[in-house]
């Protein structure tokens, strides 16, 4: 359903099929596992089955002898790391940590932790050859749960690690306290003194997975003459070539990334894990060397997001939000940088509230290093902040999207660092949901209840390059460096066709290697329809400019006096008008000056936020503690939508994520720190038969930061459902829950009293 | 994952001669449990030894009594698809058609799922409820037992090395009676069960008094368990939802559970409770429904 006026354009809110849709349902797309080269091996990784524990030995020998081995690497191979921090658009990281996260050195801070490879002629040798690598561990206690961690007598993974202010201060003891942050204003405890309701809870949610279908893979070829060429699924191959060079110590020319398929991402295929191992394998053994990550390798050592701790108090006086106190406690995984900044500044944007004070807490733990997980950092700090306003709006006895609607943020307020919003659509989210169908229905019948949120996502821009060629017949080759995960040929391709006026079809986009096109960065941060579609407009509009000056040649004028309009260069004179379409421009080419090549490259700015409201009804199996989704409907502002059905996508594959986040998702650890449910038998992610169809709600309030409006779509679906479902669950029980997940366990012991 | 040989004996003569060459033997029927073990090396063998080829292993037969014979590593599929034994013994088919989805069913046998052992294997308690009997054979000979003496421990069942379970019988069902089968899982597919509970009614000819109950449960304890108290609790009673909470109580008295990451020891003794009398419900929804 779209909410819209009617379109100045022609194909951007068309729904064509996707070119990569065919090969993708015919089974023919090629994924990072289907590469297959002549003469490849097959590595595979010893990991660590202790939680914390220094290395004190590596004995590979008798691994070396082993039938069908070419090749052993531990740390020892690796270029000594710089200690310092590299940026990978979303988040930075230490170069020594990523190194040592790939293969550790001295210790292994959590389970699953790599600590050697080994190449081989088949799988399975690898395998058996890994049994025969001895390492030596001195075990040492591990430290898994934030609040744990933070406490001054906790096992420290770092003796070196200092808890640094915003300041730049360090703290005099070590502590897995990596870094605080703190966003102040007003008069907090005058304004609680005011206030006529209060709420105060703690919110706690667990490490979850994001769950994406394609393990983790790397091929990679050492070639003779020092070229690496590296083919695997990532959502940025110039930031795999990027980190691969560090990590090698190897110039970045001559290191090719080769995107394949992508099987999933959503923030967790951004780091590197596999690629360098691959390589200096290739390097060793002569061969070019694939390695695949196992489902629980995946759990295990790659990188799910955070859990948290979030002690939180809000006050409202007269109806209006006065007051926030709230302390963030994000578990970082092995090394610095949950997203906990970015949860302390999200968690408020959605409203106008003059006093508060956020303190964030990126704490170290003994579990894999967390990397981005969709709207990084925002959905655990909407859980608190939106279950804490549905139970002040009860308090009060307002209705709880009135109660949002009266509190939200517009343009010129100000963000929780002082930034004052631009044209933000948060109030219209509310008002659509208001009046939506789903809301204005009633909900019947025992043990059902309805819920209702927020969300709020920052959304990216950061730096997008593509290149755009004609061909005589008229076609356009676009070619891009964003790997594509949600639709965003398609995506980058409409909006080509719009700026130069020709039908979709007439673009074929493609996604190239590091070789064969511009620097771009990550497919991230809802960036790509956003930013590289500014790059794709920049280079629709260089082929615009090319074409009228070719036109104007011919016909002896100045280019400025030839316009360009519906893939058309016209002359308009008080006596004729002449005309030359973009097909018999394109035809010329060669005779007019050679190939048209449009380029368009350039750091986005002006990224416009995406705000999202939803309701949700639940029903609870009393007996059980079973909730089910009844119906659910996802409000969204997505600036224009390019392809509506993509963007529903989006919205819809967000909110599954979400309720499983909320229902059964979690990192369940024995006390000895290993992942008990490390399959996606026991890692219960919703399946079809889950969910309901969910009603997704576009809202479009354009961008005015670019030239059709995109805002980001991806990530602010996954912010709200886990409160939303808080909420429902509450209205159909009467039993608030405050920690996730809400599974039947926690539901059905919460409403008998047991355990 | 270690080499080992396969193979393929077309007779149960066959079959125990390689049982008896001394190497470590492990059964192919379905493949879905111990083909999954052997890849993530938690079994390991010598040779794997498909039953597949054996007919007395595929066998199913309906004698003129009633009563149920299925070879061993006959596929689920093949027996939920024969309409006359779904109508018949429909707590057979609640566990059948649950156990995976249409790919594992197509392979998977009701004697790899009882072979296997897990507590919460989703065959047993539904052949616990039925009464159903085990034919275990050897060079020796054959013997049967009630399934429910078969558990002997998570992944430990009471074949001897040489033995192999060639048939799993269900006798003719009692008049005045219905019975059910069903699990909770978390979601609604793709889940193995935190508890399960089958269950037989069997009523007087009046249709007033309960003669006798049949529960059992899966995964509240090391086996899968028979409740000889829930009929001690409510035989000679009326079977109304007082009677089915005696039921309920006494299978959460039996229970002995874990606490792991499928479940909590406080939450898998409650469904043994609430799973127990929805099954009696279930099973006397049926009994009323063929009269
Ligand atoms: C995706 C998936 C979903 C599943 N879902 C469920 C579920 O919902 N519920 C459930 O209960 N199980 C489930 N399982 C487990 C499995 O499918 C069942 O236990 C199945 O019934 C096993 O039968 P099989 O014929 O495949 O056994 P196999 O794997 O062939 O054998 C299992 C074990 O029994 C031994 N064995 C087999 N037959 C004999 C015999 N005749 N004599 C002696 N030993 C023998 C084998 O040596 C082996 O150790 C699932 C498995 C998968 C892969």
């Amino acid at each position: 359903m779209t909410t819209t006026e009617r379109s100045p354009y022609k194909v951007i809110g068309t729904r064509p099929i996707r070119p990569d849709g065919v090969e993708k349902v015919t089974g023919k797309a090629q994924y990072g596992a289907d590469v297959r080269l002549p003469g490849m091996i097959h590595g595979r990784l010893l990991r660590s089955p202790h939680a914390h524990a220094y290395i004190r030995r590596i004995d590979t020998s008798a691994a070396e002898k082993m039938p069908g081995v070419l090749a052993v690497l531990t740390h020892h191979d690796f270029p000594a790391a710089r200690d310092e921090m590299q940026e990978l658009g979303e988040g930075a990281v230490n170069l020594k940590e990523l190194s040592d996260n790939i293969l550790a050195s001295d210790k292994v801070l959590y389970r699953g932790h790599a600590v050697a490879a080994v190449a081989a002629l088949s799988p399975h040798q690898a395998e058996e050859a890994l049994k025969k690598i001895v390492v030596e561990y001195e075990v040492l206690p591990p430290v898994l749960d934030v609040m744990d961690a933070m406490r001054p007598d906790a096992p420290l993974l770092s003796e070196t690690r200092f808890t640094r202010e915003m300041t730049g201060q360090k703290s005099e003891k070590p502590s897995n306290i990596a870094s605080h942050l703190q966003f102040k204003s007003g008069d907090v405890e005058a304004a609680f003194a005011e206030a006529d309701a209060i709420v105060e809870r703690d919110y706690t949610t667990k490490m979850v997975h994001q769950g994406y279908i394609e393990p983790h893979n790397a091929t990679a070829s050492w070639n003779a003459d020092g070229t690496i060429t590296i083919w695997t699924s990532t959502q940025g191959p110039f930031v795999v070539r990027a980190q691969v060079a560090e990590v090698l110590r190897h110039p970045i020319s001559t290191i090719r990334v080769i995107p394949m398929e992508i099987g999933g991402g959503f923030g967790g295929k951004i780091p590197i894990y596999l690629d360098p191992v691959a390589a200096l394998l290739s390097k060793k053994s002569g061969r070019p060397v694939k390695v695949l990550m196992s489902r629980t390798d995946v759990f295990e050592a790659s990188g799910p997001t955070s859990g948290t701790h979030i002690a939180l108090k809000v006050g409202v006086k007269d109806g209006v939000i006065t007051a926030v106190k709230a302390d963030l406690a994000y578990e970082a995984g092995a090394y610095a940088g949950s997203p906990v900044g970015a949860g302390a500044l999200m968690m408020l944007s959605p409203y106008n509230i003059e006093n508060f004070q956020i303190d964030g807490y990126d704490v170290v733990v003994n579990k894999p290093k967390t990397s981005a997980y969709r709207a990084p950092g925002a959905p655990a700090a909407a859980f608190a902040i939106e279950s804490a306003l549905d139970e002040l709006a009860h308090k009060i006895g307002a209705d709880p999207l009135e109660l949002r609607k009266k509190n939200t943020a517009r343009e010129g307020t100000r963000r929780v660092d002082g930034t004052a919003f631009p044209r933000i659509g948060h109030e219209e989210c509310v008002d659509a949901a208001l009046n939506s169908a789903h809301y204005r229905s009633p909900i019947e019948g025992p043990n059902r209840g309805r819920g209702v949120a927020s969300g709020y996502w920052i959304n990216a821009g950061m730096q997008s390059s593509v290149v755009a060629a004609v061909n005589t017949d008229g076609t356009v080759n676009l070619i891009e460096g964003s790997t594509d995960i949600g639709g965003t040929r398609a995506s980058l391709a409409m909006q080509l066709a719009e700026t130069l006026g020709l039908p979709f079809d007439v673009i074929r986009p493609t996604v190239a290697d590091t070789d064969s096109v511009g620097y771009n960065d990550v497919t991230g941060g809802s960036r790509t329809t956003f930013a590289s579609g500014m790059a794709v407009h920049e280079a629709g509009l260089d082929i615009q400019r090319q074409m009228r000056e070719r036109a104007a040649k011919g016909w002896g004028v100045a280019a400025d006096a030839v316009s360009y309009a519906d893939g058309r260069v016209t002359l308009k004179t008080d006596s004729e008008t002449k005309e030359l379409s973009f097909a018999e421009i394109a035809k010329k080419a060669a005779s007019t000056g050679g190939p048209i090549v449009g380029r368009g490259s350039l750091t986005a700015r002006g990224a416009g936020a995406a705000y999202a409201t939803h309701i949700v009804d639940v029903e609870v199996d009393p007996d059980t503690g079973k909730v089910t989704i009844l119906r659910y409907t996802a409000v969204q502002d997505v600036g224009t939508a390019i392809h509506p059905s993509y963007v529903e996508g989006q919205i819809q594959g967000g909110v599954v994520q979400g309720i499983g986040w909320a229902l059964n998702e979690e990192y369940y650890y024995d006390d000895d720190g290993r992942m008990a449910n490390s399959s996606y038998l026991d890692y219960r992610m919703p399946t079809a038969l889950d969910v309901p169809m969910i009603d997704a709600v576009l809202v479009e309030v354009p961008n005015p930061g670019h030239p059709y409006g995109v805002r980001g779509v991806g990530e602010v679906p996954i912010v709200p459902p886990l409160a939303a479902i808080a909420n429902a669950i509450a209205d159909a029980t009467g039993h608030r829950f405050t920690s996730l997940p809400m599974s039947p366990r926690r539901v059905v012991e919460e409403l008998h009293g047991l355990s | 994952m270690e080499a080992f040989d396969y193979l393929a004996p077309h007779s149960l003569l066959e079959a125990y001669a390689a049982l008896g060459n001394g190497r470590r033997s492990l059964m192919l029927a379905g493949g879905t449990d111990v083909i999954v073990q052997l890849r993530e090396d938690r079994r390991h063998c010598d040779q794997l030894i498909d039953l597949k080829h054996i007919p007395e292993m595929m066998s199913m037969k309906l004698t003129p009594e009633g009563r149920l014979e299925i070879g061993a590593a006959k596929p689920l599929a093949e027996i939920y698809e024969d309409g006359e034994i779904a109508r018949r013994f429909p707590a057979l088919i609640d566990s059948a058609t649950i156990i995976g989805g249409t790919a594992i069913q197509s392979r998977a046998s009701f004697g790899g799922n009882l072979c296997n052992a897990s507590p919460a294997a989703d065959s047993a308690p539904a052949l616990m409820a039925l009464a159903a009997r085990l034919v275990i054979g050897s060079s020796r000979g054959t013997r049967e037992m009630p399934v429910e003496e078969f558990f002997l421990g998570p992944g430990r069942n009471a074949l001897q090395p040489d033995e192999l379970l060639l048939q799993v019988i269900v006798p003719a069902q009692p008049a005045h009676s219905g019975a059910f089968y069903h699990r909770f899982i978390p979601r609604n597919e793709m889940d193995i069960a935190v508890a399960s509970a089958g269950a037989r009614i069997t009523l007087d000819a009046a249709g007033e008094r309960i003669e006798s109950v049949r529960v059992a449960l899966g995964a509240v304890a090391a086996t899968p368990l028979m409740v000889a108290g829930a009929n001690t609790a409510v035989v000679g009673k009326p079977p109304t939802a007082e009677t089915f909470a005696l039921a309920g109580q006494a299978a959460a008295e039996l229970a002995t559970p874990i606490t792991d990451m499928r479940g909590s020891i406080a939450q898998r003794k409650h469904l043994a409770s609430v799973l127990t009398v929805r099954a009696l419900e279930g099973a006397l929804l049926r009994l009323r429904e063929n009269h």
